[in-house]
């Protein structure tokens, strides 16, 4: 299988280098899309069908490759984790190709943004199937240039040059943090390829530095607080499918890389491990939230909910380590399961997300959801869909992100059986940040709902919209179908995952579609249980039930009447709640410690003629107390380095004869 | 009868059992509130009787208001609905007790909670929006405080599935334990918090400057207005029989149990219903409602306790 899925990804190469000379004409777009979503459907069957067949306890497929460096070929295979990434990767992708079938008419620029769109398909694939470090770098690399070129589209925008500027900076790091972790990893020997690394047992606290270097460089990527920065700025600057594709898929490859090392190719955990990675999770967690709650922008404000829902995969696989350092598998199972679940949650309801604000914006031009407003009339399709996603990122039940919440929370409920007394500590806190931020996430996305899709129009755009084209609703769709789908028969997904936590913790949940009516019990019967079916099926039919008998019974007359708002109706739009003053209270009670929020009324005085102003100053701490000192620093060394540019000849003699005398004398005396 | 007869039958009859009580409970913590005011208050039925009259009447709907506006009361109402059934009120087995245990049963009512919001910003009006902000502040702590409370009794059942935590509460082996009182401090505080009761909101305020719920639901009318009334009654009920199931399960005919010990769970569950609603008359008539922003430390003092009682469990099982 393994050839075939290269081969597929070599046509995604191909269509990469083909499509410059198609971007122009008319013909490109449906071109170069329609390979890509012929590919990644096909990528996605074959990923389906290998994850299937590790359950029956099929052996990883492994192809050598006469590529790359000399001695040591291109390692790619292909295991139960990378199947399962895989499938997450193409399921993004053919959700996001498809989109932009439609989507990309309004591309003012294609030829800026075909020929990297299938690159960083195939750059994301192939970290996936890579096999040793030089392969996985390189396409880790490709990934990472591919949408820094997508990132760079509209570089005409204002910000977008900045965005693209920071991203490079932190993705240039995040790299050469990765490049730390598998140097260290490969020892002196320089034994590139994994299953040397698997064989290896570094010492203690060379893994401790890899899983330092992998949390910087995985974390970067994915956006763990304080390395996020560039994640806000950069997944909206991209045209909206490509914003899709980075925030619903590519950082779920870079906790792909995360898992690879920490769980794979690093042997057994230290319980610190475990506290390192939950305490960054949680802190993610509910710095995302709180951030995506102060935006205005629909995308910055998705971007930022794609920082929380990393913090939430990372409180699972921090869990993870915890239970395996532990040696107690089944819960460790428990908790891997939870995180990689919500992996494909996410996958599913931020790329959902992110193609609906991408429908707004198209039919629109508007990100700032303070000129928007009641597109549930005009767009009705996209405001169904967009609701869905909205109700499963805030983990309402019976949709997809409830599972997965739940199974982390039933996983912090067995964790007092941790020995360490540090994690027993540290868990009950992360626990309660990880119920408050679920608790905001619903919150952010009344607001970003209710703001958008609700009230009345708050601009002419708003009230000119006109529903997105067939192409575009087509993956919406499918998407929100697949959140009620994970959410109802959560089992299927639990059981599938089963071979990829079975080979990373030796453990596995029970057999969920084992148990009658298609209840999930994670654990044991007695202890927790779960059915969305019962519940979506309850619900709905109960609420038509109730319709109908009241309808019945009692009355439909209906009548329609301007609004009531107390007897005080007032015409103009801006009479409604903002997403800045519904943010409001949440600002005060939680901006004042996270933000150094600040409100100033600027009221005018008696008798002068001009409108109070409301100041809010909003400081982002992280970038202040990290990035701005840190820039500073650098910018201060360049400074001085740079006066060795502008030196005499006879300065340029001195400094290289002094450093001779630097080496030799250290030569002298080096033991 | 087999089991799992018997226990639909119990599911069945909580299913219908649990809207019919509901105001009644309202109408009697009213009764009991104009009684210790010293006025004769309306009848114990006057809340059916309201439900009855806004069932018939026309229902008024804004212009632009949209799908989601008519279909949150249904939605609201049948999601709290299924959560309240899944509390064990009389008796403990219920056949769907495996579809949602408390953290599903929390997630529910945030379900109902999301929609009422949303449906609060539906029409575009300043109040509809000034109560659904002020709706998800409330209940972005109140709901992290309830799943740590959950995780306190959680840890000492060792089991977050009803049933099972009220038969640990009622085995012989379960005595007094500070993290358990620190819960049910918590959870009284967040079952305030939750059905808009006084300190937090004032359920019989028409100021709406002062309100959160009422200036939610201010366009609703008619029967959908019916079905938000109905569903908030529910919701008290099942915060009362939510407590009384986890702190107070005495009484409570046990899983499979026949009609006479069903007749005596219910006759035991009234009593609680009653002694829940006097001593919430009589707090609410003797506290005064609090600013909006003083909530916060309201709920996060229930949040603290619930985080205190959970790593106390972390440390040792005896506290």
């Amino acid at each position: 299988m393994l050839p075939l899925i290269l081969a597929l990804v070599v046509v995604l190469l191909a269509a990469a280098v083909l499509a410059p000379a198609t971007a122009r004409s008319a013909a490109g777009r449906p071109l170069v899309y329609g390979a890509a979503l012929a590919v990644t459907a096909a990528l996605l069957v074959l990923a389906l069908k290998a994850l299937a067949g590790y359950a029956g306890e099929a052996a990883p497929e492994a192809l050598t490759l006469p590529l790359g460096l000399p001695w040591l070929g291109a390692h790619l295979r292909l295991d139960a984790l990378g199947a399962f990434f895989l499938a997450v990767v193409n399921l993004g992708g053919a959700a996001a190709s498809l989109y932009a079938l439609g989507y990309g008419r309004h591309e003012a620029a294609p030829h800026r943004v075909l020929p990297f769109f299938p690159a960083f398909l195939a750059g994301m694939n192939l970290v996936v199937l890579a096999d040793d470090a030089f392969t996985f770098l390189v396409a880790w690399e490709f990934m990472s240039l591919a949408s820094w070129a997508l990132v760079m589209a509209h570089h005409r925008s204002p910000g977008n040059a900045h965005a693209g500027y920071v991203y490079l900076v932190m993705a240039t790091f995040g790299t050469m943090a990765l490049l730390v972790a598998f140097g260290l990893m490969a020892g002196p020997e320089g034994s590139y390829a994994f299953a040397a690394m698997r064989q290896a047992s570094p010492a203690p606290w060379v893994a401790g530095l890899v899983l330092a270097a992998a949390l910087v460089g995985a974390g970067s990527k994915a956006g763990l607080v304080p390395l996020h920065a560039w994640l806000p700025l950069a997944h909206p600057a991209a045209p909206s499918h490509v914003s899709a594709l980075m925030s619903g898929v590519m950082t779920k490859v870079a906790v792909y890389a995360f898992v690879r090392i920490a769980f794979d190719l690093l042997g057994d955990p230290a319980p610190w491990w475990s506290m390192a990675v939950l305490a960054l999770g949680a802190v993610t967690a509910v710095m995302g939230v709180l951030y995506a709650l102060m935006q205005h922008d629909l995308k910055r404000l998705l971007a930022y909910h794609t920082v929380e829902n990393i913090g939430i995969v990372f409180i699972g696989l921090g869990l993870a380590l915890g239970f395996q350092a532990a040696g107690i598998g089944w819960a460790a199972a428990l908790a891997l399961t939870a995180a990689l679940f919500h992996v494909l949650n996410h996958a599913l309801f931020k790329s959902l997300l992110f193609l609906g604000a991408g429908a707004v914006l198209t039919a629109t031009g508007q990100r700032d959801m303070e000129h928007l407003g009641g597109l549930i009339h005009r767009m009705p399709w996209t405001a169904a869909t967009f609701l869905v996603g909205a109700a499963a990122i805030s983990a309402l039940p019976p949709l997809n992100g409830f599972v997965s919440e739940w199974l982390i929370f039933q996983a912090v409920l067995v964790s007092p059986q941790l020995p360490e007394w540090g994690l027993r500590f540290l868990v009950p806190a992360v626990g309660a940040m990880l119920a408050l931020a679920a608790a905001l996430a619903a919150a952010c996305f009344v607001k970003a709902f209710g703001i958008t899709f609700l009230g009345r129009p708050r601009s002419a755009v708003a009230e000119h919209a006109k529903e997105t084209d067939a192409a575009s609703l087509t993956p919406m769709v499918a998407l929100a179908a697949l959140c009620v789908l994970a959410g109802v028969v959560p089992g299927v997904v639990i059981d599938g995952l089963a071979p990829v936590v079975t080979g990373l913790v030796g453990g596995r949940l029970p057999a969920q579609l084992a148990v009658p009516w298609l209840s999930v019990v994670p654990v044991a019967d007695f202890r927790s249980s779960y059915n969305g079916l019962v519940l979506l099926l309850f619900v709905a039919g109960a609420a038509g039930l109730t319709a109908v008998a009241v309808h019945r019974l009692a009355t439909r007359a209906l009548r329609r009447a301007p609004a009531w708002d107390c007897g005080f109706p007032d015409a103009s739009h801006t009479t409604q709640y903002t997403a800045g003053s519904f943010a409001q209270p949440i600002r005060r009670v939680f901006g004042t410690l996270a933000f150094r929020a600040h409100e100033a009324v600027d009221m005018p005085a008696p008798g002068e003629v001009r409108a109070a102003r409301l100041h809010v100053r909003l400081r982002d701490l992280v970038w202040d107390g990290l990035y701005l000192p840190v820039a500073a620093a650098v910018l201060k060394t360049a400074d001085l380095l740079n006066r060795y540019q502008f030196l005499t000849i006879r300065r340029y003699l001195s400094v290289v004869f002094g450093l001779l005398i630097v080496l030799l004398f250290t030569l002298a005396v080096w033991p | 009868m087999s089991a799992a007869a018997t226990n639909a039958l119990v599911q069945a009859a909580q299913l219908v059992l649990v809207p019919a009580l509901a105001p009644l409970l309202t109408g009697f913590v009213r009764k009991v509130k104009a009684r210790l005011l010293r006025r004769r208050g309306p009848s114990l039925l006057q809340p059916y009787r309201e439900l009855a009259r806004l069932l018939r009447k026309e229902a008024v709907v804004a212009e632009n208001a949209s799908w989601l506006f008519r279909a949150a009361p249904y939605l609201v109402f049948t999601a709290i609905w299924a959560a309240a059934a899944l509390v064990p009120t009389f008796a403990a087995g219920l056949v769907l007790n495996r579809a949602a245990d408390l953290i599903g049963i929390v997630a529910l009512l945030g379900t109902a909670r999301f929609f009422l919001a949303l449906a609060g910003l539906d029409v575009g009006t300043s109040f509809g929006g000034i109560g659904a902000s002020r709706e998800m502040l409330i209940a972005s702590l109140a709901e992290p405080a309830m799943i740590m409370l959950v995780f306190t009794v959680a840890l000492h059942a060792g089991s977050t599935q009803l049933p099972w935590v009220a038969a640990h509460m009622a085995g012989a082996g379960v005595g007094l334990h500070v993290s358990l009182a620190l819960a049910l401090v918590g959870l009284l505080m967040v079952a305030l918090a939750e059905n808009a009761r006084i300190p937090v909101d004032n359920p019989a305020t028409h100021l709406e400057l002062t309100m959160v719920h009422e200036a939610m639901v201010l366009e609703y009318s008619g029967r959908h207005l019916a079905l938000i009334e109905a569903a908030a009654s529910l919701k008290l009920l099942l915060y009362v029989a939510l407590v009384a199931c986890v702190f107070a399960p005495w009484g409570m005919a046990p899983a499979g149990a026949g009609a006479a010990a069903c007749a005596l769970g219910a006759v035991a569950f009234v009593a609680k219903l009653a002694g829940a609603g006097f001593l919430l008359a009589v707090f609410e008539t003797s506290i005064a409602k609090m600013r909006l922003f003083r909530v916060p430390d309201f709920l996060g003092a229930a949040l603290m306790l619930g985080l205190l009682g959970t790593l106390l469990l972390f440390v040792s099982r005896s506290l």
